[in-house]
């Protein structure tokens, strides 16, 4: 004899703006953003590492603000500007830190990329050409395990450089 | 290359190829993919680090709605292993569980949360045996019973013995004699991305989509698990998201998947936790080692006798190579003259260690590097100079017979001398610099596995102007397809992004052995311009026909072929020849000496690295802020010097990890810390500005003279870091990591005149076997090799 299903689960319908796009989902409400990110709606540009708010991995931008993927409820962030790697360039042509990105080999096996440009965005929208020393300050919650930092720092100063 | 020897690409700083894809988030990497209809998988693995397995019940998991599989070690009972002669793994264990984390069951739901509840409910019954966490309890007899059913006395795995040359009259020359003991404690790989498979099963195929760094031996062993001819079964590695070894062994996973896809007609999938990753491992073995060398008065080498002791966990994975490697390379940088090595690897209640960047080398030159510099303490000479008085000279044979082609030591040290200024620094307490050198293989010369195919192919095919290349290698981030498509770029007068990539998938590229061992610039590199140059010479040939005039007088480059554009010559080429195809192969020359164990240790080139590491440590707190490293790297060539600065670059990170925090340490068979959290790794605020200096000694054999640059750079930064705290502080931490508490802990011993050192106290008593004496090689060996081809 089958047994009843383990557990109720409570769900709720939710409106996300994410990248300029309204969407409405029926979401388990326990459901992190970034499970519904990547399994729901399929962006799965935004990848993780941990699933406990230790790597970095799952950045995306709330309103701007970079923050964990892993450790925000989307009933948490319900109309408010979610971007994610998707949104970052504009059409086909990409995003000045994109760009930097690719051009000076800042991403190795790319998986932390995503996470780490959204971040490196958000430093520059309030901080327009940061010091060093205030890249890695602000870069310092994302783990790369490929680079050594190093490309990513030049990366992130060529890009300023050419934003302002 | 073009008439005037100028290269077209090779040696321009130019994107990767999947740049684009990564800095997009549009690259697929394992765990993106979901197809229609994908069960979850999830994995009941052991609370106990051993025990026994007296009965599983999965009677309830199955009865949980949504539960579509249940399977146990009954399903899966073929041993495999990477190593032929250790095939002691299971998918799944259902006799006995030898490491916390081993896999027992598996489930497969409709999703991941039915599946993990559907674990919770399988009841295990256990007889729990006494568990062995060290290497000393390894070397007694057990309590209950050894781990494993081989090896042995007790619990050892592997005992290796030999000696090159006349060790003992070696030391009856020395003027000086030193013994030292030291420690490399174990660490993670700790990859960004978690380890994932999804399988599919079809009309009797398989098609397995992994995050491994090896889709062929993924390929051989689920052929053997599953009874499938390699015909039925496809691999597809996946975008990669970071390997550094750890995903080099074939695992439990990707063969929970394909059964439970042959069970249920859907396709699996498989994402290992955080947790889970750091139980799967495969990493850095903790090696204790002691090291005698005799010297002359003016520091040169008269003999060495090394042994080393390997806590490798609870399986084979690959530790016979491993255990061999601790031993290998200390000659490929030092002329030693007469050489001893005894090696022993044990089994212990603990995740199984493999292969992590530098496999099994960044331990001995740990070890040998600090040892030499109290040698030269000892003697009253600078450490670099006692150190270089000894360099291997290019185009040798050590004692040990391996194969020294080009060697750019003493450059790398003079460019990494000159930058710290290490030769005039200033002396003052509290801040100090340390030097060390290391080597590398350019891919080991023999396969994990006996056989005679090359070890790498490449096919090129040319049709309507586009260029495909096809090799089997899977590119793990450190940009092999970039490498592969400048190759054929460079051989066909293009650029890289006019070169369309098919790599790691079984089915459609040819056979690469993978990433590991930094083998994939050489070998798929050669093979890269094998195939290059055949599929060059058909579209010259047919320029030259049209032109009427003589093929030496073809000039290829910037997209053209004499008079014509590339796609105009190629629809030449085809109309003349049919269809456009070329290969391409590589293997290795066979140059391993004639001894048990000399598969280990030899490749077709070496890459030479010398580091300076400046520091500031405090001696009140024992704290360590490491400033800058200078490192000069003999990479060869430099096919592309923005990825080998990264390679370098992501080496000197992952040594000074090793160096200064990471530990993969338990407690009572369970990790002490995993979670990245707890897991100690640098930040962007813990990394130092790093100055690097690519040398090109243009090896003979590379790929335009290329050789690797993804391992080497790691071995020197751990024992710098040791030297620049001596020279801070004058004490000596003889044991990685190098934690505040040991720093203080010393200058506590300094201060009340005890050896003013932190370290293993002694070495333990191995059973070593009879040692085998190898007479060292003639010394024109390879010079009448040559002239006899």
């Amino acid at each position: 004899m089958k047994q009843e299903v383990l557990r109720e689960v409570e769900r709720v319908v939710l409106a996300l703006d994410v990248n300029g796009e309204r969407t409405e989902l029926l979401l388990p409400v326990h459901k992190t953003l970034l499970e519904v990110l990547r399994e729901d709606m399929q962006l799965t540009g935004t990848k993780h590492g941990c699933e406990l708010g230790e790597c970095g991995t799952c950045t995306v931008l709330i309103d701007g603000r970079a923050e964990l993927s892993c450790l925000v409820l989307p009933i948490q962030v319900e109309g408010r500007a979610i971007t994610t790697i998707e949104g970052m360039a504009r059409g086909a042509e990409l995003h000045p830190l994109q760009q930097a990105f690719a051009e000076l080999g800042a991403a190795q096996c790319g998986y932390c990329t995503p996470g780490i440009l959204l971040s490196a965005k958000s430093l520059l929208e309030t901080n327009a050409r940061p010091s060093r020393d205030e890249i890695r300050e602000a870069l310092a919650g994302n783990l790369c395990r490929c680079t050594g930092y190093s490309k990513i720092l030049d990366a992130v100063e060529l890009a300023a450089g050419r934003m302002s | 290359m073009t008439p005037n020897g100028k290269f077209g690409v090779i040696g321009k700083p130019l994107p990767k190829v999947d740049a684009v894809a990564k800095v997009t988030g549009r690259a697929i990497y394992a765990d993106d993919m979901l197809l229609p209809r994908t069960l979850h998988c999830r994995i009941l693995r052991s609370p106990h680090p051993h025990a026994r397995i007296l009965s599983i019940d999965t009677s309830a998991a199955r009865r949980i709605p949504g539960v579509q599989a249940v399977i146990t070690g009954a399903d899966l009972p073929i041993k495999f292993g990477i190593l032929p002669v250790t095939q002691d793994e299971r998918a799944l264990e259902h006799e006995k569980v030898r490491y916390v984390g081993d896999p027992i069951a598996a489930v497969a739901a409709i999703d991941e949360e039915i599946a993990a509840a559907a674990c919770d409910a399988i009841g295990v019954e256990y007889e729990v045996l006494d568990a062995v966490m060290s290497i000393d309890e390894a070397l007694v007899a057990p309590k209950d019973e050894p781990i494993q059913d081989y090896g042995g006395p007790h619990n050892i795995h592997k005992l290796v013995a030999l000696e090159f040359g006349d060790v003992e009259s070696g030391f009856t020359r020395a003027d000086h004699i030193r013994e030292d003991v030291f420690f490399f404690q174990g660490s993670t790989h700790l990859p960004m991305e978690q380890h994932s498979a999804t399988a599919t099963y079809m009309d009797g195929r398989i098609t397995l989509w992994s995050s491994t760094q090896v889709v062929h031996y993924v390929h051989r062993a689920l052929s053997k698990v599953l009874e499938l001819p390699m015909n039925r079964i496809r691999v597809i590695g996946a975008a990669h998201g970071g390997g550094f070894g750890g995903k080099t062994d074939p695992f439990a996973h990707e063969m929970i998947v394909c059964k439970l896809a042959m069970m249920t007609g859907r396709p699996v999938k498989c994402t290992l936790t955080r947790e889970e990753v750091f139980y799967a491992h495969r990493g850095r073995h903790p090696v204790l080692m002691w090291v005698r060398t005799g010297v002359t008065r003016d520091g040169l080498i008269t003999a060495m006798h090394f042994r080393t002791a390997l806590d490798g966990g609870a399986y084979g994975s690959y530790g016979v190579a491993s255990t061999f490697y601790t031993g290998a390379l200390q000659t490929v940088t030092y002329d030693i003259p007469a050489y001893r090595f005894e090696g022993c690897r044990v089994f212990t209640n603990k995740p199984p260690c493999g292969p992590k960047r530098g496999h099994g080398t960044p331990q001995p030159r740990f070890a040998l590097e600090l040892h030499l510099e109290k040698i030269a303490l000892d003697l009253g000479i600078d450490p670099v100079d006692l150190k270089q008085r000894n360099f291997v000279k290019a185009h040798t044979r050590t004692v040990n017979w391996l194969r020294v082609t080009s060697c750019g030591l003493d450059e790398c040290t003079e460019r990494v001398m000159t930058a710290s200024g290490y030769r005039n620094r200033e002396k003052r307490p509290g801040h100090g610099m340390g030097f060390a050198i290391s080597s590398y293989l350019s891919g080991a010369g023999t396969a994990i596995y006996w056989n005679d195919m090359p070890h790498s192919e490449v096919q090129i095919k040319v049709d309507r102007g586009g260029v495909t290349a096809f090799c089997g290698a899977m590119d793990i981030g450190q940009g092999s397809d970039s490498v592969l498509a400048t190759i054929v770029a460079e051989e066909l007068g293009l650029q890289p992004a006019d070169v369309r990539l098919v790599t790691a998938d079984t089915d459609t590229t040819p056979i690469d052995l993978g990433s590991y061992s930094s083998r994939v610039t050489f070998m798929a590199g050669n093979a890269a311009i094998e195939a290059g140059r055949k599929m060059r010479g058909m579209l010259i040939e047919a320029v030259a026909a049209k032109m009427k005039c003589d093929a030496a007088a073809i000039e290829v480059g910037s997209g053209r072929i004499g008079d014509f554009s590339f796609e105009e010559a190629s629809v030449l080429a085809e109309g003349r020849f049919g269809t456009l195809t070329t290969a391409g192969s590589y293997t290795p020359p066979k140059i391993a000496g004639p001894y048990k164990g000399s598969g280990v240790g030899p490749s077709p080139a070496y890459s030479y690295t010398a580091c300076v590491v400046g520091l500031d440590a405090d001696a009140r707190t024992g704290l360590v802020r490491v400033n800058k490293i200078w490192i000069a790297h003999d990479v060869g060539r430099a096919i592309n010097p923005l990825l080998v600065e990264g390679q370098v670059e992501g080496s000197v990170y992952m040594g000074l990890g090793e160096a200064l925090m990471e530990e993969q340490a338990f407690r009572k068979g369970l990790h002490k810390w995993p979670s990245m959290l707890e897991y100690k790794s640098p930040t962007f605020l813990d990394m130092p500005e790093v100055e690097t200096f690519i040398v090109e000694t243009v090896d003979p054999e590379g790929p335009y003279g290329a050789k690797e640059a993804g391992q080497g750079p790691l071995l020197p930064v751990p024992p710098a870091v040791c030297s620049a705290v001596y020279d801070a502080l004058g004490v000596w931490i003889d044991e990685v990591p190098v934690t505040p508490e040991k720093i203080v802990e010393a200058l506590r011993r300094k201060q009340k005149g005890e050896p003013a050192r932190f370290g293993p106290a002694r070495f333990p008593t191995i059973p070593y076997p009879p040692t085998i004496k190898v007479e060292p090689p003639p010394k024109d060996l390879d010079r009448a090799a040559a002239a006899s081809i």
